[in-house]
């Protein structure tokens, strides 16, 4: 048997809520955290999307100025959200050889990058920051968690564009079952709402253009959708073997049982229409974790609110669910946080063990016509899941063809 | 043309801007790294923003020669001559 794994901390940084209670209230509430940005840029471009999911607690009021000077935002915001996650596991002493990180991101320091080419343009190159190669990789994340945390058990960032922060969480599990490490902080950060990505996911018709009425624009499921919105944040889960955390006496909040990473080598953006990635994915996550699909009561969705995005899943959980699917309380929450990308899947894994913990499925907001392609029981309602021993999978598919599923029980 | 105090005040505001430490601890006598914990990247973006705060170039090969907060006012104060 590999050593069993359990999650005792969670931090998260979003539209919705600056920190886990906030999000994880709202979203049993059902809110939107899209709005309107304001920001110069967007008329400067003329940009066709004009909204997003922002963050709800700026990084600026919970980092002090100089820490945050030195860190791109999406830095900064894995750090608000691993400080917020080791916090809460109480974790007081630990072997820093035997602590590892595990934080993804699907684009990494954008703002630092293109800040620094605009300097570069306007001022020349002595008036570029020499912090801005450290700024900009995309394991500044890791790295910055790492030090924050001493951790020394090797700090890793898996990229896989959205699938990111799920995967930052198979590879946490791997690092643990292999003995590698004892506890892994996992998470995944995603600060992108800059006009150049903007302008570029709009290029590709995925992002939708209800500027009118942001609130009402991520819409997973429904027959209005026309894209998804773009979120930004953090989510961070500490992971722990379990005899490590039963020897301190810590709070345990469900066992990350299995995890599994496909790809579909089928297109580099379209996800493959029979869902055949995410098929084998969803299964292979099902047997790592020994569970059967009778034992899955809900699934955090990766339900984007793209017209293409939505149904292939629905076809992969049908395949892999079998009649179970229609017994499964479906929660689409980028209804509510906005597409976090890389951090999205950190975000959701979040959800979906509060889920499991307090046994509430979080909602699914603007479904008002559901895709009748996609007939899956969506909570839209508040909705409370069964007792007993249950099981939930939260999905995140990726550019490239990246499949990510994680498989969370009860303990 | 600066007079050395003012180069100091200067100084002591952009050294606190980047690290944050008190203006009053940027003293003449005061070691970048040994007293004030400056790393060298640090270093570089002080020395960034004094050419631009008091109109003078800093060579980079002239940085490793300022140990202390004293012999950078003294090279702007001659570099401003």
């Amino acid at each position: 048997m590999p050593r069993k794994v359990v999650i005792t901390g969670l931090g998260a940084t979003t539209p919705i809520g600056g920190d886990v209670p906030t999000m994880w209230a709202n979203s049993l509430k059902g809110v939107s955290g899209a709005r309107t940005i304001e920001a110069d840029w967007v008329q400067e471009f003329e940009l066709p999307v004009t909204f997003a999911a922002q963050i709800a607690t700026p990084a600026s009021e919970v980092l002090s100025r100089v820490e945050a000077k030195r860190m791109d935002p999406s830095t900064q915001f894995a750090v608000v959200a691993s400080r917020e996650a080791w916090r809460d596991s109480g974790i007081e002493e630990v072997d820093k050889d035997r602590l590892a990180v595990a934080f993804a991101t699907g684009i990494g320091g954008v703002w630092t990058l293109l800040d620094a080419w605009d300097t570069l343009r306007e001022k020349g190159p002595r008036r570029v920051l020499p912090m801005t190669v450290p700024m900009l990789m995309p394991n500044g994340p890791a790295a910055a968690v790492s030090l924050d945390l001493g951790a020394r058990a090797g700090a890793h960032t898996p990229v896989s564009a959205c699938a990111s922060g799920t995967e930052a969480l198979h590879q946490g599990l791997e690092l643990i079952r292999s003995g590698k490490a004892d506890v892994v902080v996992c998470g995944g950060a995603e600060a992108a709402i800059h006009p150049m990505p903007i302008a570029a996911f709009a290029a590709m018709q995925a992002l939708s253009r209800r500027n009118d009425e942001p609130e009402l624009a991520s819409r997973p499921y429904d027959t209005g959708r026309d894209g998804f919105v773009m979120g930004e944040g953090a989510g961070a889960l500490v992971i722990e073997a379990e005899e490590h955390a039963l020897a301190r006496g810590a709070r345990i909040y469900a066992e990350l049982a299995g995890t599994a990473v496909t790809a579909d080598a089928y297109h580099i953006t379209a996800p493959d229409p029979e869902g055949l990635g995410a098929t084998r994915a969803l299964k292979a996550a099902l047997f790592d974790a020994r569970a059967q699909a009778e034992d899955v009561v809900h699934v955090n969705a990766h339900a984007t609110s793209t017209p293409v995005g939505d149904k292939p899943e629905y076809t992969a959980l049908k395949a892999a669910l079998g009649a179970r699917v229609d017994q499964v309380a479906v929660s689409a929450t980028k209804s509510q946080t906005g597409h976090l990308l890389g951090a999205s899947g950190a975000v959701e894994a979040v959800m979906t063990v509060l889920a499991i913990h307090d046994r509430k499925a979080p909602l699914t907001i603007n479904l008002d016509n559901q895709d009748p392609e996609i007939p899956l029981d969506v909570v839209t309602s508040p909705r409370d899941l069964p007792q007993g021993d249950i099981v939930a999978l939260s999905n995140s598919f990726g550019f490239g063809g990246h499949n990510a599923v994680i498989v969370l029980r009860n303990v | 043309m600066a007079s050395n105090e003012e180069i100091l005040t200067g100084l002591a505001e952009i050294v606190n801007e980047e690290t944050g430490l008190a203006p009053e601890s940027v003293e003449m006598d005061k070691s970048f790294t040994d007293d004030l914990d400056i790393d060298s990247i640090s270093m570089m973006t002080i020395v960034v923003n004094a050419e631009e705060k008091f109109g003078v170039r800093i060579p980079d090969e002239e940085v490793k020669n300022l140990k202390t907060v004293g012999d950078a006012v003294t090279f702007i104060s001659g570099a401003q001559a």
